[in-house]
């Protein structure tokens, strides 16, 4: 027998005895799960769907599968760089191409979960992240930002999109924290509970959507639709986020979660 | 809510449907009367008016020609049927049938209304049995038809008291089609709402009615179609779709094609899982029915919407189908033409629009009716004549 690598032996034994535990911070796909609803003028994202095509009946009496379709965006999804308009020239943009060593990155999660369910419009501003710094202890570089919201657990109800007459209300960045994040923080992306990594009104910011703006425009991604953010510790998990080979997809569904020692 | 007194031991009454054979000239008749007309057949040589239908005139073989005719007659006899060996007369009996003379001219066997008597005069309708073919009506002259006459409710689907799911409630005329039925006393509607949903949803017109139950429900998802059905409390009597994308575009420009195959699920695949999950609750009720509301686009190509006519046409197509299916278990199948409604669907449509409540009590009145063809409005009349008359030349002016 070949003898494994101790690193990785050390890996797997702690996942084995349990000391290594895994999160899913995925959401279940399904045709009720909601998706971002744009202003009409604009083309819309297709919710999931799914059709049978045999389940041990006359159409395949021994097999159940179905075929499926939905949006690249749709559910727990994957946001690549190529997804806005500022990193259309990104090496590597699309999820076909980022590079594999992308989809295992340390996480720092930001509790904004009182501050959300004060202010359904709560913006995380790069004073809040300083003032959350001082209290916590510096963001590492190359980390996953996970914003802790807690608007996962408005799955199911008409709160989670929260469409009023002038549109979703959902908490986000503004453009002094994305700044602060992407250039002063060197992030690798920004994970949230939300069905868009900005904030349900943030087309109306000074400068608009900026989490995908400067995200994307500098190469780094996004993943939207998490839950179980409130099982992280807030340093030390590792997310695993593997998103679909769509030749040239702009992003994608995917199962993502987190390793906790 | 209407809840039915039934013996929960009973076993399951079977229903079945009057005999469905009939010549060629019949089907001609029965075609005519879906449509709602009153029509007999005159000889084109010497103006002799006939019934019943015929291949040729019995008096000198002379061509025959349909014509809509004078409705009235006068009752000349009457008759109980106290037996039958017809599987779905046995289920009627006893049943009254009487001899009037058509002031047209014929004498004819026609199906009496409750307290039209011998000698008095009445009006004719020429209705579709369960089966789908023509038979002769005689109703009270002057008065409305009794939704409450036992014999007159095998022909037409009452709205009172029944249990009505409306695929799509939150666009205005799937609001209006909700208001009039529960203002025409409906049991129990059951209100389609697509998601995604708004907060104020939970507290709008639609559901804020009594006897207004909202369900999710979008016809591109099976899942929900399944289980909207799961969600309605009682049986179901009739299914009004009224779920539609509208979206402008023709075949080589303009057509946004995410939109298009959007527009086609909901009016084509929408419409089949829609009938295939409602089929089998409609079809043990007294007086099932579905109805589908169509453009008068779905006649003849239209190349501002090309992508959307095309969707009508094809639900007009598997309309013809679904009929023929139900026709053998007893559901009636509606098909509901109009022009465009004045709503935010049709804000570049230049008037004449139809007022989404007007088309909410024409469908109404198509099912009390049991009129199997309706047009409502000016633009869908039209549209209709002209394509009955003249169908090559119609889809030439379409499209000019």
């Amino acid at each position: 027998m070949i003898a494994m690598d101790p690193t990785l032996a050390g890996l797997l034994a702690g996942i084995a005895s349990r000391r290594i535990r895994t999160v899913d911070l995925t959401n279940t796909l399904s045709p009720d799960f909601p998706v971002i609803v744009l202003p009409s003028e604009f083309g819309q994202c297709e919710p999931f769907r799914m059709e049978t095509v045999s389940r041990y009946d006359g159409n395949g009496p021994a097999w159940y599968w179905n075929n499926i379709s939905m949006n690249e965006h749709t559910g727990t999804h994957f946001d690549a760089p190529a997804h806005w308009i500022t990193g259309r020239d990104v090496p590597n943009g699309t999820v076909d191409e980022v590079n594999p060593d992308d989809f295992i990155h340390p996480a720092v999660v930001i509790d904004i979960s009182r501050e959300a369910a004060a202010d359904e419009d709560f913006v995380l501003t790069r004073a809040f992240l300083e003032d959350w710094e001082a209290r916590n202890g510096a963001i590492p570089p190359r980390h996953w930002i996970l914003l802790r919201s807690d608007w996962s657990k408005r799955v199911g109800t008409v709160s989670y999109l929260n469409l009023r007459e002038d549109g979703a209300h959902s908490p986000g960045p503004d453009v002094t924290a994305m700044r602060f994040l992407v250039h002063d923080r060197d992030c690798v992306g920004l994970g949230v509970e939300t069905v868009g990594t900005d904030a349900g009104q943030a087309a109306h910011f000074d400068e608009p959507l900026p989490a995908h703006s400067i995200l994307h425009g500098n190469g780094r991604f996004g993943l939207q639709c998490l839950t179980n953010l409130d099982r992280l510790p807030t340093f030390g998990a590792v997310v695993m986020a593997m998103p679909l080979k769509i030749k040239g997809g702009s992003g994608s569904p995917l199962r993502v979660i987190a390793l906790v020692a | 809510m209407n809840r039915e007194k039934r013996d929960p031991l009973a076993r399951r009454k079977e229903r079945h449907v009057p005999p469905g054979a009939r010549s060629r000239a019949m089907h001609a008749m029965s075609a005519r009367a879906a449509m709602g007309r009153f029509v007999l057949q005159g000889c084109v040589d010497c103006g002799e008016v006939t019934y019943p239908p015929r291949d040729a005139c019995p008096r000198c073989w002379g061509e025959l020609q349909w014509t809509d005719r004078d409705r009235g007659a006068r009752v000349l006899s009457e008759t109980i049927i106290r037996v039958s060996t017809d599987l779905y007369f046995r289920g009627q009996l006893p049943w009254r049938m009487g001899k009037v003379e058509l002031d047209a001219g014929p004498v004819a066997l026609a199906h009496l209304h409750a307290g039209l008597k011998v000698g008095e005069r009445a009006e004719m309708r020429l209705m579709l049995d369960r089966g789908g073919n023509a038979a002769l009506f005689a109703l009270p002259a002057g008065r409305e038809p009794d939704m409450g006459d036992r014999q007159w409710r095998e022909f037409v689907v009452p709205v009172k008291d029944r249990t009505i799911l409306v695929s799509d409630a939150r666009s205005a005329i799937g609001r209006a089609v909700v208001h009039a039925l529960h203002a025409a006393g409906a049991g129990h509607i059951v209100a389609g709402l697509a998601p995604p949903a708004r907060v104020a949803d939970q507290s709008d017109g639609v559901s804020g009615l009594t006897r207004v139950q909202p369900v999710p429900l979008d016809l591109t998802d099976p899942v929900m179609v399944a289980e909207c059905m799961s969600k309605i409390a009682g049986p179901l009597d009739i299914v009004i779709n009224t779920a539609r994308l509208v979206r402008g575009g023709g075949v080589s420009a303009d057509g946004n094609l995410v939109e298009q195959r959007r527009m086609l699920d909901i009016a084509v695949l929408g419409f089949m899982r829609l009938a295939q999950a409602s089929a089998p609750l409609l079809q043990g009720r007294p007086s099932g029915a579905f109805v589908d509301l169509l453009s008068a686009q779905a006649l003849a190509g239209d190349s501002d919407c090309a992508g959307y006519a095309a969707g009508e046409a094809a639900r007009h197509s598997l309309l013809q189908s679904f009929r023929h299916e139900m026709r053998a278990v007893g559901v009636r199948v509606l098909s509901v033409f109009t022009g465009p409604s004045d709503d935010e669907d049709h804000q570049s449509a230049p008037p004449p629009k139809v007022a989404p409540l007007r088309l909410a009590r024409a469908i109404i009145e198509a099912l009390e009716a049991g009129r199997e063809v309706s047009c409502v409005g000016d633009v869908a009349v039209d549209a209709m004549d002209r394509w009955l008359a003249d169908p090559a030349l119609y889809m030439r002016e379409k499209n000019l």
